[in-house]
């Protein structure tokens, strides 16, 4: 049986009913117990890689197995649960990956992110600011910052042991010499704890200063490559930059379309077949929060 | 299975009720106490420990252990009723060397081992290390030791009856290895605070 | 007024339904059998079943018939099937000098203990199209006549035993402390990899990708100068030892195809010349993998003997983190899923960089 082949289709804040046939969470009580034993430890070394024997999940690598199973290994029946793809709910593979939870949990899943206790992400931090009891978990693609400059994994570990990073700032430095800007614009690396370099997923730069001294738990979970990291709440993250460049974000001269927002980050939409374009928030709940109103502009 | 010798099954006191829900509400304890070192959870798990053992120390070690963690047991617990009981309901391996172990579980702060001869892992693989339990009389954060380091919003104290200046000498032996350190959990009878290796203690 | 997309779930039910239309195809012809994709789709199942790490030829045609006959999907359904179950035991190391063949070739010797035997290949049959097939009109061969020449002979001895018994090939001695290999479904891949760890990636790597770096290592990327010692398919048993009977017991008969290559070594300042091996095994009948497999190990192993390390085939890390098609497919694959995010912080990038370059070249 597939595993997806689920028909409920509810994805209001509602509670989810548990098919029975599978473990809760799908995964196996040791399974589950070996990747809390490497949550417990990427909490307690911030920003440092636990290599984790990850499992085939019934979704494809890349396509969020490691927010999956992280998310699986924290997940309790009092949990909220919410999933975002591009900062968006109604994306595919949003869609799905909360089906497979409502599925093999039955938790009450939402759209706010305020009423959610866990938020799997994959390349967005909402704009709401997170609260102490919330955990968001984030689907990592490539856990290793130097990997596209070094991609031996033997030598990276080495780096990483002696905090050895000229090679990143490097690039960067070139990158500035060539460009005049550093040319990286999401997944921008940061160091956390002021010791471990750390890929932050392909967030946008924009959502990077939200990582710093965030009241929330922040899990990092990269399946295909069988990593785990965390950043702990109120821990000290800092993009990389250089004091004749200090790091900035992006800012744009428009703003949202639907809800007026300046200060969000947004998406570009071609809306016909001239050229013509508008932006619109990539957080849909933030968008919707404030033409609702609940949030003063 | 498990190499046990034949035991009398009725002498064991029950672990959890519900044993994918009850371990993962006591990791999700676990995970918060070392989230925030210092924050002392409220921990009152079910399970009928065996006489010696904290409850929310055998929850803590009956939600992380099976049969891939070795774990070494102070004196006070070393080959009774707390080694028969977490070897039947986790599976895990006693090893009678201190070094040699994930989990380092404590009867009391007198049988603490020196944390510098537990495994801190290697630069490299800093998470290959120990992780302690530490059986505690009383935890609060009405007065005690200033903490400090990731997790820690402010200004937050904590007291580990027992724990004296001595214990903070080691733990910043141990941390002057970082990456390489120990983490550790203590455990009152119904609560849980974690230091893990990046908490800095103010004596 | 622009309204945001949304539709998402029921899109994806919609798939559900599109898919499910196309694998069934015109419902006028009849439904495939597990039994039809068994028996007449076997080479489809056998590399499904090595690469899915299950040997269960059921499950094999099942996963063929759910994913279409895409095999790299099949891999998949049944790689995730494998993840839930649970483990009762571990066997003994399977003894292929006790094979049952069906075929056994050696291009290293025109005739030896054992002789040559072709079974069933296809690699002597022209390769025309069978239009008999075409009609369904297939007539049997004469089966019970192919059988008979088809001797299976027990327990004939393995060419490299044979060289062996001349001291002219290395030995592959046991780890006398014989530790538990690792379990690369359980535990990471690491580096650097023992070579077990390799084989056992290997084994489940993909296909095409062994093939293609297989070949690589006979066109110079790699000092490779292989000779097929021998490959055979045909069945063994499998045993296990509970450890409350202390004898082991047969649970199962397999079948496998198992190639070891020659290869020369110049040999050391303290070792004389000898040959050397590259090793290769699949279950079922999958000899083009075995072979791929056996030329990868070799050139694997060029840290080991003292070779120059030049060739993508002789990075370990390079081909143990590329070998396996379900990561590889989910990685290039997820390239499909929107990306809007990192596009747009892209796009205000170069649109900024070319309005400082418009800016200096107007100043």
């Amino acid at each position: 049986m597939n595993p997806l082949d689920m028909q409920t289709s509810s994805i209001a804040v509602t509670p989810g009913t548990r098919d029975d046939g599978y473990n809760f969470a799908y995964l196996d009580e040791r399974t589950k117990r070996m990747i809390r034993r490497a949550i417990l430890k990427a909490v307690a070394i911030p920003g440092y890689q636990v290599a984790f024997g990850s499992r085939e999940m019934p979704l494809p690598y890349g396509w969020g197995t490691g927010g999956i199973q992280v998310t699986a290994a924290v997940i309790g029946p009092q949990d909220v649960l919410k999933v975002i793809d591009q900062g968006a709910d109604d994306t595919v593979n949003a869609v799905n990956i909360r089906r497979f939870f409502q599925r093999t949990t039955g938790v009450a899943v939402t759209e706010r992110t305020r009423e959610a206790t866990l938020i799997q992400t994959r390349h967005r931090i909402p704009e709401t600011p997170l609260a102490k009891h919330q955990i968001i978990v984030y689907q990592v693609p490539q856990p290793e910052p130097l990997q596209r400059l070094e991609p031996r994994a033997f030598e990276t570990r080495r780096m990483h042991g002696l905090a050895e990073y000229g090679l990143m700032h490097v690039k960067l430095y070139e990158d500035i010499a060539r460009f005049g800007h550093v040319a990286t614009t999401y997944d921008y690396p940061v160091m956390v704890n002021d010791r471990y370099l750390m890929a932050p997923s392909p967030i946008p730069k924009f959502d990077n200063p939200k990582m710093h001294m965030n009241p929330a738990l922040q899990l990092f979970g990269a399946g295909r490559e069988k990593r785990i990291y965390a950043i702990p709440p109120f821990t000290k993250v800092q993009s990389l930059a250089f004091d004749d460049h200090p790091f900035a974000v992006q800012k744009w001269s428009a703003s949202c379309e639907l809800c007026g927002a300046a200060d969000s980050f947004l998406d570009e939409v071609v809306v016909d077949d001239r050229g013509g374009r508008i932006h619109a928030c990539s957080d849909s709940d933030y968008c919707r929060e404030r033409r609702e109103g609940s949030v003063q502009p | 299975m498990n190499g046990l010798t034949p035991i009398d099954l009725s002498t064991i006191g029950r672990g959890f009720d519900n044993l994918a829900l009850d371990s993962q509400a006591v990791f999700r304890l676990a995970l918060s106490a070392m989230s925030r070192p210092g924050d002392i959870q409220e921990l009152t798990a079910g399970i009928e420990s065996p006489a010696g053992l904290h409850p929310a120390a055998g929850a803590v070690l009956l939600a992380l252990l099976d049969q891939d963690t070795r774990l070494w047991l102070s004196p006070a617990f070393a080959g009774g009723h707390v080694s028969t009981y977490l070897r039947f309901h986790t599976g895990c391996v006693l090893v009678a060397d201190a070094a040699e172990a994930d989990f380092v579980l404590v009867a009391n702060v007198s049988e603490l081992p020196a944390l510098c001869a537990l495994s801190l892992g290697s630069e490299e693989y800093p998470e290959r290390s120990a992780t302690v339990v530490l059986q505690v009389e009383e935890l609060s954060n009405s007065a005690g030791w200033p903490l400090s380091g990731p997790g820690i919003e402010g200004a937050k104290v904590l007291r580990i009856e027992g724990l004296d200046e001595g214990f903070v000498t080691q733990w910043r032996q141990a941390q002057a290895e970082f990456p390489r350190g120990v983490d550790l959990f203590a455990a009152s009878a119904g609560s849980l605070a974690a230091l893990p290796r990046t908490t800095r203690l103010e004596a | 007024m622009y309204v945001a997309v949304k539709g998402g779930e029921r899109a994806i039910l919609g798939s559900y339904a599109l898919i499910g239309e196309q694998r069934r195809g015109d419902p006028g012809v009849p439904e495939l059998s597990l039994e039809q994709i068994k028996q007449q789709l076997r080479l489809a199942v056998d590399r499904v079943m090595t690469e899915g790490s299950v040997y269960d030829r059921d499950l094999a045609a099942l996963a063929l018939k759910q994913a279409s006959g895409d095999t790299v999907e099949a891999i998949f359904l049944l790689r995730a099937y494998r993840t839930t179950l649970p483990r009762f035991g571990y066997t003994r190391a399977v003894d292929t000098a006790g094979m049952r063949l069906w075929r056994r070739i050696s291009a290293t010797f025109k005739d030896l203990p054992g002789g040559q035997l072709l079974g069933p290949t296809y690699d002597y049959t022209q390769r025309l199209l069978d239009f008999s097939l075409e009609a369904g009109g297939e007539t049997l061969p004469p089966a019970a006549q192919a059988r008979a020449e088809a001797t299976v002979a027990e327990a004939v001895p393995r060419v490299v035993d044979l060289l062996d018994s001349e001291g002219l090939i290395e030995k592959s001695a046991m780890d006398p402390s014989d530790p538990e290999p690792a379990d690369l479904t359980r535990q990471p891949l690491d580096f650097p990899a023992s070579r077990e760890t390799r084989l056992q990636n290997l084994a489940r790597g993909d296909e095409g990708f062994l093939l293609a770096m297989g070949y690589s290592t006979q066109r110079g990327y790699a000092h490779s100068h292989p000779f097929a010692g021998e490959i055979r398919y045909g069945e063994v048993e499998v045993l296990i030892e509970p450890e409350e009977l202390g004898f082991p017991i047969s649970i199962a008969d397999i079948s496998v195809t198992e190639c070891q290559m020659v290869n020369q070594f110049a040999g050391s300042k303290t070792e004389p010349p000898k040959f050397t091996a590259g090793y290769g095994l699949t279950f079922g009948h999958c000899e083009r993998k075995a072979m791929a497999m056996a030329l990868v190990d070799r050139s694997l192993r060029a840290e080991e003997l003292g070779e120059r390390i030049e060739s993508p085939a002789q990075m370990p890390e390079f081909v143990l983190s590329h070998s396996d098609n379900l990561e590889a497919s989910g990685f290039v694959q997820h390239l499909k899923l929107p990306h809007y995010v990192d596009f747009q912080a892209e796009l205000e990038l170069v649109r900024k960089m070319r309005a400082e370059r418009a800016t200096d070249a107007a100043a």
